[in-house]
Parts: structure tokens; sequence; C-alpha cells
């Protein structure tokens, strides 16, 4: 039995909006994953839940736009990402990341906005979603906007998104993954059922020839309060040839990030992590954009 | 909160049970209608000890509100048996597998493992290790757990070991 005080099943988007205006104590609740595990630990005690879980048609799927923006329904499973035909024909690393959190049962719960609305730094997709560029459409009784992802954390656990607001839409523009090969890199201790100790995303777009880095994203999670991009790094290797890139990209990396010592990790050994896990990434992805590395 | 009624299909058959709003699924199955089949045992997604297949979809019990299952088709191990008696293949083989110790994990993976055995899909040890590593179990060390899998979807199609995409 959880400690909860009310739990409303919303009927639609508009419902969801309504009942979070009505009452202040009130938040979403969609897989559960996160928001159950809290109300668990005691962090949400005597929460009052408004449920988007049964917004399927609303909600659920991921579907190609007619100008080629990939849409991402926010209460799709981690699991409908990753076999979605049309995910993997357009944005691969994500289904990769989708992959990795906690196990099978827990990857048919959790959905991908809830990852995202949860602002952990270290939520497997938060890094490729920032890498890819994603827009967060977010919608209230005061209207519908739109929130940049490079917009949308705040600090540990924290989004610019309001109480009363329902993530409703995930959009990857085309230009944002057409002609792009990634890698989505998680390290932890073990294999499965784990949070990330460092997840690392590179997305790169190579010169015609395949061995120039014609342009270059790469993101982090874990090695800052919030997910980020190593800009000044990713600045220093666009235009170099794949090797050269792959040599220097790990230091410049670390230049670019503050990781934390915590219980799971120290900042050295996150540290060199994130040396490790770029170059990895980097020469991953650019692999399967065709370079002979 | 006031009590509401859950209607929905158990182990084949329709049933209709009062819950309070504040149960997980995990605690309707188990507290109201006795399938003490699905463990207690993390609470919070970790262990799979109360795995079931929701619509045909093994998910962790424990996470599901009892509010999301209206009208669901919900299977777990006491729903496995055949009429007569008979064990479910996956069931014989975790018998013929030596794959149970203390046996508190088991019912779990047996409903991760029933969903791959009913998938009507093939799957290499590599795939079987990964659909099971939602389940912890500290006893066996997981080999014969894998072993028995793999011979009750081998019994059954006998394709088991050459993986999806290689077939």
């Amino acid at each position: 039995m959880y400690d909860i005080e009310s739990l409303y099943e919303a009927t639609s988007v508009e419902d969801a909006c309504r009942a979070l205006a009505e009452d202040p104590q009130s938040m979403v609740i969609a897989g559960g994953t996160d928001v159950l595990v809290k109300c668990r630990e005691g962090k949400f005690a005597g929460a009052h839940l408004v449920s988007i879980h049964g917004l399927n048609d609303e909600l659920d799927g991921v579907s190609l736009a007619a100008d080629g923006t990939v849409e991402i329904g926010p209460i799709t499973w981690f699991n409908h990402v990753t076999t979605s035909p049309v995910a993997q024909s357009t944005v691969q690393t994500l289904c990769d990341a989708c992959d990795t959190p906690g196990g099978p049962q827990l990857r048919v719960s959790g959905t991908v906005g809830g990852n995202i609305c949860n602002a952990a730094t270290s939520a497997d997709t938060a890094s490729t979603l920032y890498a890819y560029g994603a827009l967060l459409d977010v919608r209230s009784v005061r209207g519908m906007r739109t929130i940049p992802i490079e917009e949308w954390y705040t600090g540990p656990g924290r989004s610019v998104r309001e109480r009363d607001e329902v993530l409703v839409k995930i959009r990857i523009p085309r230009d944002h993954y057409e002609g792009w090969t990634g890698h989505y890199f998680k390290y932890g201790k073990r294999r499965a059922l784990e949070i990330a100790t460092m997840g690392c995303c590179c997305l790169v777009k190579l010169s015609d020839d395949k061995k120039c880095i014609d342009d270059i994203r790469l993101a982090f999670g874990v090695a800052a309060p919030t997910p980020i991009r190593a800009r000044n790094a990713e600045d220093a290797v666009r235009g170099l040839a794949v090797e050269e890139a792959v040599e220097k990209i790990g230091k410049l990396a670390q230049q670019d990030t503050n990781p934390r010592d915590s219980w799971r990790a120290s900042k050295e050994f996150r540290l060199q992590l994130i040396k490790e896990m770029s170059k990895r990434s980097l020469t991953y992805a650019a692999r399967k954009g065709g370079a002979d590395i | 909160m006031d009590m509401r009624i859950l209607s929905c299909t158990l182990n084949g058959k329709p049933v209709q049970v009062g819950y309070d709003p504040r149960e997980s699924l995990l605690d309707t199955l188990r507290d109201r209608l006795h399938m003490t089949s699905v463990k207690r045992g993390c609470e919070v997604g970790e262990c799979g000890a109360c795995t079931v297949l929701i619509d045909g979809v093994a998910t962790d019990s424990c996470l599901y509100l009892t509010d999301w299952a209206q009208g669901k088709e919900i299977l777990t191990v006491e729903g496995l048996q055949a009429a007569d008696g008979t064990l479910d293949p996956m069931q014989q083989a975790f018998v013929d597998e030596f794959a149970v110790q203390c046996g508190f994990c088991i019912p779990g993976i047996i409903m991760s493992a029933v969903e791959m055995e009913r998938s009507g899909k093939t799957y290499t040890r590599d795939e079987i290790r990964k659909q099971l590593s939602g389940h912890l179990c500290r006893c066996t060390g997981y080999q014969n757990i894998v072993d028995a899998v793999e011979k009750a979807v081998n019994v059954l199609d006998g394709k088991v070991g050459q993986g999806v995409e290689e077939k």
C-alpha cells in the first residue's frame, strides 16, 4: 500500500491539466517507476496523484511528422522506443539509450517522458536527448509552450516545467538526426538494474570521404548537476581528422565538465570515465558513420 | 480513499474485487486474490520477484497501481498448470534442470521466461540472460536457470541457441 492521499485517472490531457490546476498539491504520475519509488521512500508521502497512465491515444507512440520531425509521445515505454521502427530508422542512438535503464520489466513501465520530467542528470535518455537537441512541448491550463532541452534543466531533479504542466510531446527535428550517427555509453558497476555512474552520448556527422569530423555533439549525464554538452571540446575537434579528434577529445571533455564526489564514484574516477568514454563514444559513433577507425 | 472495484481477467477467469486505490497490483494479487506465487521483494522494481504478465508483458507488479489494471489480462504462476495438473513446459524444465534452490525469486523468473516461451521467437543464451536481467537470485548463480529456460524454449520450437537474426 502506497502512502498517497488521492489518485485521479485523467480521461484526456485537457482533463489532466484541469485536475492539476485545481489541486495545488497534485502531481503527474505516468509509468510510476520514479513517483511510486519516491512515495515508498517517503519523499512523496501523502501525494496527490493525477495519472496520465491510460492516455495512450494522446501520449503514446513514436511517429514521423510530414516535415521529418520525430515525434515521441511522453508515455511511450522505454522498450517501445527501442523497438519502434520509426525511431530505429531515425534516432537509433536514442533506441540504444532506452534499452539501458533498469531491467526488462522496468522498461515496460518506465516512460521516456518520465525520464525527462524526473530531471535526474543520471537519466539514461537525458544525455542522448540532449545531444539530439530535443524540443519539449508542455501543456497546462495556461496553454502550450515549447522548451528546448538545453533550457529544461535547472538543477539535480529540477526543471523549468511547472508542477501543473504536462509534457505532451518530445520532438526531434529532421536536421538534428539526418546524417548523424551516434553512440550512447553507459558506465555502471552492473550491466542491468543500475543507475549510471556516467553516461555519455556522442553524435557525429562525417565529411563525404568519411575522414573528417564535419560536426559533433558530445553530451554527458552525471558529469555535472544537470546533463551538459561539452561545447568547447566539440568546437576544438570540429573539422579535424577522425583519428586526431579521437586522440584529443578525452582531455578536452574533462575541461568542460564538473563531476562530483558521491558514494557511487569519486570525482577523480568520474573524470577518468569522461576521458575514456568520450574517446570510445566518438570512435564507435564515427565507425557507425563509415569511418575506418 | 473510497474503495473501488477492479474488473479484470486473472489466469483466464474474469474476476471482480474491491481494492483501495493506494494498493499496488502486488498488494491486490497477494492480499485480496491470494495469488501468493507473486512475491513481495524489494518493492521498488529492482528484484523482479513480483513479476506477472499484464496483457502478455512481464511487468513488476510492485510499481503498478491496481487502478491501472482495469480490463487487463493478468497471468501469474497459478495460471500456468493445465487443468489436469500437468506443469507448463517451463515449470517442468525448472524442475528437470534443478533451477530452484530457496525458490523465492523463481515465480517471477518463470513469468519472464514464459513471456519468452510464448513470444514464438528464439533466443540465444545471451538474449535469455538479458531478458532475465531484471531478476535477482541469491542462491543459484543463474546457470541452471538459464539452462532451464533454454531447454523449455528448445522443447517448444527446437531452435534455441541460433539467435533471432541468424535464423
